[in-house]
């Protein structure tokens, strides 16, 4: 079963290569297949603990294994239901070319599923190699994919992305052959059991850290995210925003609290907490004074990144705090993650949504999307309920995300997180409704304006996902008990 | 399961469900439309009657559903509750039909009678929430729903509107969040319970109680516009006049109030925040509001903003009642979130019919209007002189046990406020209905022939004025408003 899921998305990117014309089926028959094994892989976790498959039969430290735990299977389930919905969306979005001439929509679909395979190998991965190759390969297809919509701006964008990238590549790798060269091994449980505080041990961590810090796009290294999240087309910010950045999030978050837990001080932690905060108060406030929408949900993806960052603090006290410390640690980390699947959620239906209405306007100024909300109702009723999740508004995924961190830094005494998630909320309303207004506004619209025809099974694709984050914050009680399936506390303290 | 269970959810599923099925419609299915509203509405009519019936006969209604760890989302129907759900129904059901008539022409009907549906779901749910989450998941779902309607003209002014609205409530909602997070991190799980759970902590750690209680009323205190956090509510007057009715009526500024009213009792009980010393600069703040709001309505000539100062006015002696101590005041207070809401939808009924009707938005161009408009106008007086106090319509019943409670309180200065305050409705509000009725009419209104208006818009307005009056006369009698309260008057302070 877990190597179907990596398996099919390869096998799918080489089929829609070879297959030109079919490859939309191919996608979205592999993302449907690959949803339900996730969902099956989902019940099994929770039902019996994580699964380990020895690749040709080789355990570790020798062979390659691939591990399933709660955290791998609720990502692997999440990415498989966004691209899921992506797939749908990009048939009508690709629609239109229908020259024979070479169209953007023929390199989407092989570097989609590639893209997509790299991310399932990554989630799977137990030891620092495999995921440097899989890190490697998602951002190979994500530089890619930017280029795609063509242009100079693109190409500006891709290049920019594709340094910030590879520079994070080579640290990634340089720690990685440190970790190598102390201690004789790579797989993560056993690294776990050896590294110790140690000049080594430490310039690894800085250089591995640093690296991810840099892909996950944490202000103040997120100069990268913007341009090329905004200048690609919308399938493809849609799995950026919302896929890449968590994958690289999942690896630091694994590393972290895993290989890293001995040394990671809670100096380090508040340290990554704090920028954590900045991300919020400078990503908000970018969104805040953007023009053009997609820019603008760029910058909201910068913000949200904070997020993810400010159960680093908490679960890093957690660990160094003796006792009483176990069950915020737990809030924080089920918060954490829960965030991270819901803003992924929430981000991709938010710029499927912004493609639509560029899609039928031909320009993305926020100033001209007045009066939208009547000709694409349910499109606008995406952007909304996305927009619900972001905020932090109940009843939504990210309503249950913000209340677990915020149990958590009260139950910890760190109330200044409590602060910082409560000020971004507020400031994230601020730009979400900025766009809703304009959208319900029938000011200056006397005459309506000519929209290009949308297919239906966009609006719709953008909708669902929306609609599944706000499902996240109605039934929490199973993604919960999911994910407490290889806490890294119960064996590692 | 039993069906005591379902009952609860069932009331909000009511509602939601409606919503589910109007969005989809098309814009000119007006007949569909019309009967899945009114349909909804007497369902939820009749579930609340059967509630209503039960928890009068001894049932319990509760429905608990397991949210985050050992969090829960709880729906529970008291004595509180049912006197928020008993005036919800009763006023949802005529402004749904108030609200079919004045928008007969205009665009996103669908949409608008799709989130007015989804904005009784969360009066509902904020209305029977039975600990401090449930409660605050419906009162920013509240928000949320209610945007689109106050924005429902889409003119640059309703946007303004919208964003100002927007901005005291979420971040009401954000210092609400606050303090409820802070809350259960010392104590766990809220449950409502009369009397409160943290007599322990208010000995332990009294200085954290304290700032928290700030917190959570200060939060809540956006909603129901207490001075200096009351200024979205003049401005969301540009919202339709059903809007309006509802916002000011049962939905926004009452889930404030309901809310502030939850606190005191059933959070922190009466006697330990009396012990905190947390009712007395309450009180202090609603007695400037209900100066200031009835002050600031003076000087307006714009009939709905003149009728948006006085809510800020009126809603403020719900606070009052419920933070002076013993059993009449509290009577006084809890009575008057029914009365203002029925005295308050008629006048904004009123105002609305004016300005369809004959285009009239402001004071001064309501002269002679009676004689154009007797029904209507006759409405107005009753809820008007109920606004003032004047016997025998419900707001001096209000008015009445405020005052005697007070006394018995012995918190004298509420005598002369309340007396003060009287004076200031009278003085807005006595020439107005002077004005329609004796002076001679300016402008020239067509002579009309048939009803004042469309019945759809008369009836709602005729309907919620003689209840007001009917509240009033029949106080004493059962199944009046304040019947209603004293069991909710029994719960809190005993027999």
């Amino acid at each position: 079963m877990i190597v179907t899921m990596v398996l099919l998305p390869f096998l799918g990117g080489c089929l829609a290569f070879l297959l030109r014309r079919t490859a939309p089926f191919v996608a979205v028959l592999g993302a449907a297949s690959v949803a339900a094994t996730a969902a099956m892989l989902a019940v099994g976790v929770w039902r019996s603990g994580p699964r380990i498959y020895a690749i040709g039969g080789w355990g570790a430290p020798i062979g390659i294994e691939l591990v399933a735990d709660g955290l791998s299977a609720i990502m692997l389930l999440t990415s498989a239901v966004v691209v899921l919905a992506v797939s749908v969306y990009s048939i009508g979005y690709h629609e239109h070319d229908d020259s024979d001439a070479w169209h953007p929509g023929e390199g989407f679909w092989p570097l989609a599923l590639i893209l997509w395979g790299a991310l399932n190998v990554l989630f799977l991965s137990a030891d620092v190699f495999n995921l440097y190759v899989a890190l490697e390969l998602m951002t190979l297809a994500a530089v890619g994919l930017v280029v795609l919509s063509g242009g100079e701006a693109a190409l500006m964008a891709a290049m920019r992305y594709a340094l910030a990238a590879f520079a994070a590549s080579m640290m990634y790798l340089l720690g990685v052959a440190i970790l190598y060269g102390a201690y004789g091994r790579l797989d993560l449980d056993g690294l776990a059991t050896v590294v110790s505080p140690e000049p080594a041990a430490f310039v690894a961590a800085a250089l591995i850290g640093g690296a991810l810090l840099l892909k996950t796009a944490l202000f103040p290294l997120h100069f990268w995210l913007p341009r090329a999240h905004a200048a690609a087309p919308a399938p493809v910010s849609a799995l950026l925003s919302s896929l890449v950045v968590t994958g690289s999030f999942y690896l630091f978050l694994r590393l972290w609290t895993g290989v890293f837990s001995t040394i990671a001080v809670p100096a380090a932690g508040q340290f990554v907490g704090a920028l954590g905060a900045g991300a919020i108060l400078w990503g908000s406030l970018q969104a805040l004074r953007q023009q053009h929408l997609k820019v603008m949900i760029a910058y909201s993806t910068v913000a949200q990144v904070g997020y993810l960052f400010l159960p680093i603090p908490l679960l890093t006290s957690a660990a160094t705090t003796p006792d009483g410390a176990l069950l915020w640690g737990i809030d924080a980390w089920n918060g954490g993650i829960y965030h991270a699947i819901s803003h992924a959620l929430a981000k991709a239906a938010m710029f499927l949504a912004a493609g639509t209405i560029v899609h039928a306007l031909g320009s993305d100024r926020i100033v001209g999307i007045s009066g939208i909300a009547r000709q694409l109702p349910i499109t606008t009723y995406a952007f909304g309920i996305a927009g619900m999740t972001l905020i932090g508004l109940p009843p939504s995924g990210g309503f249950v995300a913000k209340w677990l961190l915020l149990s958590a830094a009260f139950a910890s005494g760190q109330w200044w997180w409590a602060v910082v998630i409560l000020a971004g909320g507020v400031l994230t309303a601020g730009y979400i409704f900025l766009v809703l207004g304009q959208e319900l506004s029938l000011a200056g619209t006397d005459q309506p304006v000519e929209l290009s025809k949308v297919p239906r099974s966009m609006e719709y694709a953008a909708f669902s996902l929306a609609v599944a984050s706000l499902l996240l914050g109605l039934r929490v009680i199973e993604p919960i008990a999911l994910l407490q399936a290889g806490l890294p506390f119960v064996e590692g303290g | 399961m039993e069906w005591t269970f379902w009952m609860a959810p069932g009331l909000l599923a009511v509602s939601f469900v409606t919503a589910l099925l109007i969005f989809p419609l098309d814009e000119e299915q007006v007949r569909l439309r019309t009967a899945l509203n009114l349909g909804g509405a007497t369902l939820k009519l009749i579930l609340v009657g059967v509630m209503a019936w039960g928890i009068l006969t001894g049932h319990e209604f509760e429905a608990r559903l397991s949210f985050v760890g050992e969090l829960e989302l709880v729906l529970r129907l008291d004595y509180l509750s049912l006197l928020f759900i008993v005036l919800s129904a009763i006023l949802w059901f005529l402004t749904t039909v108030y609200a079919v008539g004045y928008l007969e022409q205009s665009p996103h009907r669908s949409r608008f009678f799709g989130f007015f549906s989804l904005c009784v779901t969360a009066t509902m749910g904020i209305a029977l929430a039975g600990n401090l989450v449930t409660f605050f998941v419906f009162y920013e779902l509240l928000t949320v729903v209610t945007y689109p309607l106050v924005v429902h003209r889409g003119t640059g002014e309703a946007l303004e509107g919208g964003r100002v609205y927007l901005l005291y409530t979420l971040t009401g909602g954000t210092v609400l969040l606050l303090g409820i997070a802070w809350l259960h991190s010392l104590t766990g799980p809220v449950e409502f319970v009369t009397g409160g759970q943290l007599a322990d902590l208010a000995v332990e750690r009294p200085a954290t109680l304290r700032l928290i209680f700030l917190l959570i009323v200060g939060g809540l205190g956006v909603k129901a516009a207490i001075f200096p956090l009351h200024g979205w509510l003049p401005i969301a007057m540009v919202a339709p006049a059903p809007v309006s009715a509802l916002l000011h009526a049962v939905a926004v500024v009452k889930a404030g109030a309901f809310g502030i009213v939850r606190v005191i009792f059933d959070v922190y009980g009466i006697e330990v925040a009396d012990g905190l010393g947390l009712l007395a600069p309450l009180s202090l703040a609603a007695a400037v509001t209900i100066l200031y709001g009835s002050v600031r309505a003076l000087a307006q000539d714009d009939l709905k903003r003149l009728l948006a100062f006085s809510t800020v006015s009126q809603i403020s002696y719900v606070a009052l009642g419920v933070s002076l101590l013993g059993p009449v005041a509290t009577a006084g207070g809890l009575v008057h979130l029914l009365h203002q809401g029925m005295m308050k939808v008629t006048l904004f009924f009123c105002a609305g019919i004016l300005s369809e009707t004959l285009g009239i938005h402001r004071v001064s161009e309501m002269r002679g209007v009676g004689r154009r408009m007797p029904l209507t106008m006759a409405a107005f007086t009753v809820a008007g002189f109920g606004m003032i106090g004047v016997p025998p319509v419900a707001g001096f019943i209000s008015k009445w046990y405020l005052g005697l409670g007070a006394l018995e309180a012995g918190q004298e200065w509420v005598v002369p406020l309340l007396a003060l305050s009287g004076a200031l409705n009278a003085t807005y509000f006595l020439p107005i209905i002077g004005a329609a009725w004796f002076r001679s009419p300016e402008a020239d209104w067509a002579e009309f022939d048939g009803p004042e208006t469309d019945w759809m818009l008369l009836f709602p307005a005729l309907a919620t004025a003689l209840l007001s009056l009917a509240a009033g006369v029949m106080a004493g009698l059962p199944f009046s408003p304040l019947w209603l309260t004293s069991f909710a008057v029994t719960e809190i302070h005993g027999p």
